[in-house]
């Protein structure tokens, strides 16, 4: 990636401001080193994961194999992406890490293995630990000897993490802390050696402990019968007067909060891109099923329906990895300007994590949720044998649902995107009632720009610029309307979610429309038009949809905001009209063409 | 013990290759490259015989300079240095071999392993040409390598129809990879990043003394004919009537 200074774009900025193509990251600048890392994990998922699938599923082999499988990923050096190189990891950066993720999300379950370990398991060590936790726990995490684990929810507190009931009261002698409590669905519970476990000092102080898997008074209870995933370890972990020696408190007493939550939007970032690599290989599956079932004489893949199937899947796909590698080099920028020497340096990188949160659960609720279509259109496109274990298609569908939930449910991660606007707004680190405001008196006004510049992608890159201002002019309406009514527990939670949700939603479409223009316009700017004929369909079927489905929103959002007061719609109805920008395309022809690559080259690939 | 390897850039075995318009090559733009797989078994056997014997591996590549990207897979899974052919326009096998000796008389190692072929082209003949330029003894088509106690000869194993051939070689000789002579190692990540580190050497054609002249060119590259939809015959009679008249095999 280029290291030269590049203007700083800010979490959530893109709503505001239009993306310079040069500014973002792209796929496409992976340097030959990183995609040799992809290779290695490929590989490694190809040759050794993938056919132990089903041996994994057996209740009796999957704590040996998924322990066997984890330390050999560790000798390969996959465990060791984002750990520092003096605690014996490589110390790559979250791009590099995002593109080894995409790949090892081949196999559902052993990627949850995989990313649970590398992820919320050992990220809290890395950005919050002290210099003895990272000396002692590090280097053998790096290495697989040791695997870890991440407990924060309980029975009773699963999207209201913050709430646990878990005790930790310190001893007489001040050495250590009594852990008491249950966390539930614990990913690698039955294999690992350390657990990172929230807990409450004396009921109140929410706080992070490294607990070892030895240390007396931890057991794990049983399997959990799972709908998919069925090869990883879910477990409850039970705590009953652990003794956690005191140099065992991960970061300051009271504020557990921020190694939960920081890792967590790497963790979204992260289940983003793996929801990418595992629509990729079902993309590659349906198109080589499809090109070889014949019906009614001829290859299934020649008829309309299954090719827009196939087109949807690759525009969605395309825009999920444009987005997700977009957000990772913004925060791999600002990471980098950081002085890596300083003493607060791991506090200062966790704050970035959090500064890209909006992004980051965009990229949680899309992802799996392109995911989700991928899946289920590849199950339909595979007919009866779609239903049928013997073909992969039936396990990817099993295993993709559990995206939609963990890491935040997609519910909890749509209220936060206009949540953390909102506070960004508050803090005046995002002028966005300045925006509203200058958007309203334009769309008021009538004079808002919908004339093309001409030439490449012209129309797209107009199309974004109206979904953005139709998406603060909605936003900033509701906002103005429910400014008092936001701080009422009542309708935050009530009437107040059916409209976050589509403000999210809105949100969640400008993040694709511009993160797939502005990639392919560098595209173009890289490697000159005749070579982006495919992104460049891509990112016209994907925008000219997303603009439809934008502009439909914002005429629903207003209709609920204006609660049946006809006067009150009028206005916003004006308004609406002066942005909306409505264009022909010939959308089908586009996806045909799509679909036809697809067949052709029977994988995802520009 | 010195030995070098050949690793040759070939296009991703299971990625679906289409044909140039004119037929002179395959369509390369964005199909995947690979380091061709018997060369990824000769490369693993040369690290198992240097893991025995301490020595070195060195690893050769002719091309253009993405080809050094094959290269650098070769380091990353432990060989210790390159040698770079900078070569840019069309050869054939004994272009290859010639280049090849060129590179042996100057680097002198013990034993050359190449893979029994390229998955691309499926020449196979470059190993032979090159045993035969150098006057070196052979063993193609490897199933087991063991190289003697006092290091002068090797012992090889090929698969042959029905059974197994165990041959002797003095070296320095040419060996090449058959499928079932090792599963090579993954390149891990710590070692992909110390591959860059490791030293490469470009040459050019010009600068070693070899002379190539192609005898050999590719023509024209053409898809195998589309199957054709059968047809249901209503009776054994029309069968016979369909593979007399219209098959014209009977």
């Amino acid at each position: 990636m280029s290291k030269e200074a590049v203007t700083k774009p800010i979490g959530g900025g893109f709503l505001l401001e239009p993306t310079s193509a040069k500014d973002i990251f792209v796929p496409e600048e992976f340097t030959e080193e990183q995609l040799s890392f992809a290779d290695t994990a490929d590989d490694f998922m190809e040759k050794e994961v993938i056919p132990l699938q089903d041996a994994m599923e057996e209740h009796d082999k999957k704590i040996e194999l998924n322990t066997k499988l984890m330390k050999k990923a560790g000798e390969l050096g996959l465990l060791m992406i984002e750990i520092p190189e003096e605690f014996g990891g490589l110390g790559m950066n979250l791009s590099t890490a995002l593109r080894v993720s995409e790949a090892i999300a081949k196999s559902g379950a052993f990627a949850g293995s995989i990313l649970a370990h590398n992820g919320i398991g050992t990220l809290p060590i890395v950005y919050f630990g002290n210099e003895e936790q990272k000396k002692k726990y590090l280097p053998k995490l790096a290495s697989g000897e040791m695997i870890a684990a991440y407990a924060l929810t309980e029975t009773g507190y699963g999207s209201d993490a913050l709430s646990a009931k878990t005790k930790a009261v310190l001893s007489k002698d001040g050495k250590y802390y009594v852990l008491n409590g249950e966390k539930q669905f614990i990913t690698n519970a039955g294999f690992a050696d350390v657990f990172i476990v929230y807990a409450k000092i004396d009921g109140e102080k929410f706080t992070a402990f490294i607990v070892e898997r030895k240390f007396e008074g931890l057991s794990t209870g049983k399997e959990e019968s799972k709908m998919g995933i069925k090869g990883s370890s879910t477990r409850p972990v039970v705590l009953s007067d652990v003794k956690v020696p005191v140099e065992n408190v991960l970061g300051e007493i009271g504020k557990g909060h921020q190694s939960a939550l920081g890792v967590l939007d790497i963790g979204r970032l992260k289940l983003g891109v793996a929801s990418t690599g595992g629509s990729k290989e079902v993309i590659k599956q349906v198109a080589q099923y499809t090109n070889q079932r014949i019906q009614f004489g001829q290859p299934i893949s020649s008829f309309g329906m299954i090719r827009r199937k196939l087109a949807d899947m690759m525009i969605k796909v395309y825009a999920s990895e444009s987005m997700s590698y977009r957000t990772s080099g913004m925060i791999d920028n600002a990471v980098h300007a950081l002085d890596h020497n300083a003493p607060d340096y791991s506090k200062k990188a966790a704050k970035i994590f959090e500064d890209y949160d909006i992004e980051a659960s965009i990229m949680k609720v899309y992802g799996s949720e392109i995911l989700g279509f991928v899946v289920d259109e590849g199950v339909q496109s595979l007919g009866g044998y779609g239903y049928i274990e013997e073909y992969k298609v039936a396990r990817a569908y099993r295993d993709a649902r559990i995206n939609r939930i963990f890491e935040g449910t997609n519910e909890v991660n749509r209220l936060l995107i206009p949540g953390a606007i909102a506070k960004k707004s508050m803090k005046g680190e995002l002028d966005f009632m300045g925006k509203f405001s200058e958007i309203s008196a334009e769309a008021e006004s009538g004079k808002v720009n919908k004339k093309p510049e001409p030439g490449f992608l012209g129309v797209e890159k107009l199309a974004t610029d109206i979904a953005k201002k139709l998406t603060v002019y909605t936003t900033g309406v509701a906002v103005q309307k429910y400014m008092a009514a936001l701080m009422d527990r009542a309708f935050q939670f009530g009437r107040g979610e059916y409209i976050f949700e589509q403000l999210a939603n809105m949100i969640i479409d400008v993040y694709a429309m511009d993160s797939v223009v502005t990639r392919t316009l560098k595209l173009k700017n890289m490697k000159g038009e005749p070579a982006v004929e495919i992104p460049v369909l891509l990112t016209r079927a994907l925008v000219y949809e997303t603009l439809n489905r934008t502009t439909l929103t914002a005429r629903q959002v207003l209709g609920d905001v204006a609660e049946d007061n006809a006067a009150e719609f009028a206005g916003y109805e004006k308004a609406l009209s002066g942005l909306a920008l409505t264009y022909p395309l010939n959308v089908s022809g586009i996806k045909d063409k799509i679909a036809q690559h697809i067949i052709e080259k029977e994988s995802y690939s520009l | 013990m010195k030995i070098l390897v050949t690793v040759k850039r070939v296009s991703d075995p299971e990625a679906k290759l289409k044909i140039k318009p004119d037929g002179s090559w395959i369509q390369t733009e964005g199909v995947k490259f690979v380091v061709n797989p018997f060369d990824e078994i000769a490369v693993e056997e040369a690290l198992r015989i240097k893991e025995k014997q301490t020595g070195e591996v060195v690893v050769v590549s002719i091309g253009e300079k993405v080809v050094t990207e094959q290269m650098r897979a070769a380091l990353a899974m432990g060989a210790d240095r390159g040698i770079f052919v900078n070569y840019t326009g069309s050869y054939d096998s004994y272009d290859v071999a010639n280049i090849l000796q060129k590179v042996v008389e100057q680097e002198k190692p013990d034993i050359i392993i190449l893979g029994k072929q390229a998955v691309d082209d499926d020449m196979g003949a470059a190993g032979f040409m090159l045993a035969e330029l150098l006057g070196y003894p052979q063993a193609a088509f490897a199933s087991k390598v063991e190289i003697s106690d006092d290091k002068k000869k090797a012992k090889v194993t090929r698969e042959i129809d029905g059974g197994l051939e165990v041959k002797e070689v003095e070296l320095p000789c040419v060996i090449t990879a058959d499928l079932r002579l090792n599963t090579p190692r993954y390149a891990s990540l710590p070692n992909i990043m110390k591959a860059k580190q490791k030293p490469v050497k470009e040459v050019t054609v010009d600068a070693l003394g070899a002379a190539v002249k192609p005898r050999v060119t590719v023509k024209k590259l053409t898809e195998p004919p589309k199957r054709k939809g059968g047809v249901k015959v209503e009776s054994v009679q029309d069968l016979v009537t369909k593979l007399k008249n219209e098959a014209k095999v009977i």
